[in-house]
């Protein structure tokens, strides 16, 4: 076995080099702790210190390059009387609740659907996990054109079939709109739930179809009774995975609506952006993305929890 | 073989039917970004001609978008962002990785913890502070911008997909080496790391396509055409205003889809394997 070069030396002296070199560095603790040390000081240096940063912003009136004023809890304040801000909530929970549902029972469909045997399996299953893979802003740009008010072929398709007389304005009308936004996003994340959900079915013996189906149990009862409940903590796991990532979603409706037409697509993360960013109210901007804290944090909490665990 | 026609109905309802929906559907997008790129403006402005098939393909798109615009200099910075931050973090992710699966020290639960909330932890909660600090450290319009606030999303993601891996390696090959004299950091690397190749294929092919996914960040941080990625590069200059450079665009999309789309062609199954190793025991 190549252990390097201490394997060739003789055994008195390479008891002595051991001893040495298994002197502090071998301990347990000291080694761990130099090998944790640089990644642990950068996600506190880049991930903790912002968050408590954010919450410091939040907290005052700041404005890009000027100094900020510290004014307590007005922020939150304004945005409670803000019936944009009660809006964003709404649009922000409608689009992950529907999103979510949506993403479940497709990638549900497609996992069983790929689980059967067939020629140019892991093709299919290559192909299908496309959506997940390519940059999400690109794929939205070809769904803009997709739903583009003039040129939509999915307008042009209905005119063809006759099933409507007058195109739909997919991303100009407020319900639309986020039919759009949560359309896109089930498109892309189904993929993401169905090969999740395919590499869990396959975890199931065919044996206990087999004695299910020899105990008469139906197609359906083999479903409710051995499927589901197997794919049961892959299905909490995803699931609560994918609502952090929809929950907190930025890139989808900022490219495909820019939360707009009047705000009815704007999402927690795009309308800070909007604040923050393009009109420079920092502190503003922090504490419309701290109202996702709530929820995010019982959701990072659960799933932490639950991935500690298995 | 089939068992007769009813068979053959049966596989066409659960199978083929539901399966070819699926890849329409999935793929149909692509097919459009394709026939888009190459179509002349005549077809793709005009809402008589039938639009699902190019009529006469051109490449005045491609043309124009590696002529008038910044498209090579952008692929270049998203590839070199994408490769630096994935070789930093699948370092910084290994040597985290590596104590939390395999030896027992003082504070590693609160370790594992942090890593899997950072892990959870999404951008939209940090990239206001996070624009401040850059803007104090004064690396707007650097790469060195990206390139630092990138891994901490694929660190936690490294970190945590390969304590897995790493926890699969029996002890005793480790312990054996150990007795034969190689120190931890040599039994590490000589021993357990080339088990765990597959894991760091894993891990480096799935930060690579989370780098090139970025979008945020790169919004925020490159302002000046030069800097700029590809996503970023082709929303703020390939649209101005109410103007839409649709052939451009479908052009740049399918061009700034190509790298990731190679290296997950070659690596399926192991892109596969990290997608599932987080939620299903192996």
């Amino acid at each position: 076995m190549a252990v390097g070069p201490a394997s060739v030396v003789g055994p008195a002296r390479l008891a002595a080099r051991t001893a040495r070199r298994r002197g502090v560095l071998e301990r347990e603790g000291v080694f761990s702790w130099l090998m944790l040390a640089p990644g642990v000081a950068f996600l506190l240096a880049f991930v903790a210190y912002p968050f408590f940063y954010g919450i410091f912003l939040s907290l005052q009136d700041r404005r890009v390059a000027s100094p900020g004023v510290f004014v307590g809890l007005a922020n939150f304040v304004t945005l409670a009387q803000d019936p944009i801000f009660w809006q964003v909530t709404r649009n922000t929970f409608v689009y992950t609740t529907v999103a979510t549902l949506l993403k479940i029972l497709g990638g549900l469909a497609m996992a069983l659907v790929i689980n059967q045997h067939f020629r140019g399996r892991n093709l299919a299953r290559a192909f299908l996990l496309l959506p997940f893979i390519v940059p999400t802003v690109l794929s939205t740009v070809a769904w803009m054109w997709i739903l583009d008010p003039t040129f939509s072929v999915i307008n042009w398709t209905l005119l063809q079939t006759g099933l409507v007389t007058q195109t739909f304005s997919w991303l100009g009308n407020a319900t639309l709109a986020m039919v759009s936004i949560i359309g896109v996003n089930t498109w892309r994340g189904v993929p993401f739930y169905g090969i999740t959900l395919l590499a869990g079915l396959q975890t199931i013996s065919p044996d206990l179809y087999e004695a299910a189906a020899i105990d008469g149990a139906s197609v359906t009862q083999r479903f409710w009774y051995i499927t589901l409940p197997v794919l049961k903590p892959v299905l909490i796991i995803v699931t609560m995975f994918s609502v952090i990532f929809t929950f907190s979603d930025f890139q989808l409706p900022y490219v495909l609506t820019h939360g707009g037409p009047a705000n009815a697509t704007h999402l927690f993360a795009t309308w800070a952006f909007d604040i923050g960013m393009s009109a420079g109210q920092l502190g503003m901007g922090a504490a419309v993305a701290l109202a996702m804290l709530p929820a995010l944090s019982l959701l990072i909490v659960a799933l932490t929890l639950y991935l500690r665990r298995e | 073989m089939m068992a007769g026609g009813r068979g053959l109905g049966r596989r066409f309802l659960r199978l083929y039917l539901p399966l070819g929906f699926f890849l329409v559907a999935m793929l149909f997008p692509f097919y459009w970004m394709a026939i888009t790129s190459i179509k002349p403006n005549r077809e793709l402005y005009n809402p008589r001609i039938m639009p699902l098939i190019v009529h006469q393909p051109v490449l005045t798109h491609y043309v124009d978008l590696l002529d008038q615009t910044n498209f090579l200099t952008w692929t270049y910075n998203t590839l070199l962002v994408a490769v630096v931050t994935t070789v930093v973090s699948l370092v910084l992710g290994t040597m985290m990785a590596y104590p939390l699966a395999r030896t027992n020290f003082p504070g590693a639960a609160i370790v594992a913890i942090g890593v899997a909330a950072t892990y959870l932890v999404p951008q939209p909660l940090l990239f206001i502070p996070m624009s401040d600090i850059i803007n104090r450290l004064d690396l707007g319009n650097t790469l060195s911008a990206v390139m630092l606030t990138y891994p901490t999303l694929l660190i936690p993601f490294c970190a945590w997909l390969l304590m897995g891996y790493f926890k699969s390696v029996p002890r005793e090959l480790e312990e054996a080496a150990r007795i034969d004299g190689a120190s931890r950091f040599q039994a590490m690397v000589q021993i357990v790391l080339p088990l765990c190749t597959p894991g760091l294929l894993s891990a480096g092919i799935f930060a690579f396509t989370l780098a090139q996914n970025e979008f945020l960040y790169a919004l925020i941080f490159l302002t000046k055409s030069d800097v700029r990625t590809v996503p970023v590069g082709a929303i703020t200059e390939l649209i101005r205003g109410d103007v839409f450079y649709w052939g451009q665009l479908m052009a740049a999309a399918l061009l700034g889809s190509v790298p990731v789309a190679v290296i997950y062609s070659f690596f399926v199954d192991y892109y596969v394997a990290g997608l599932t190793a987080g939620s299903v025991k192996s």
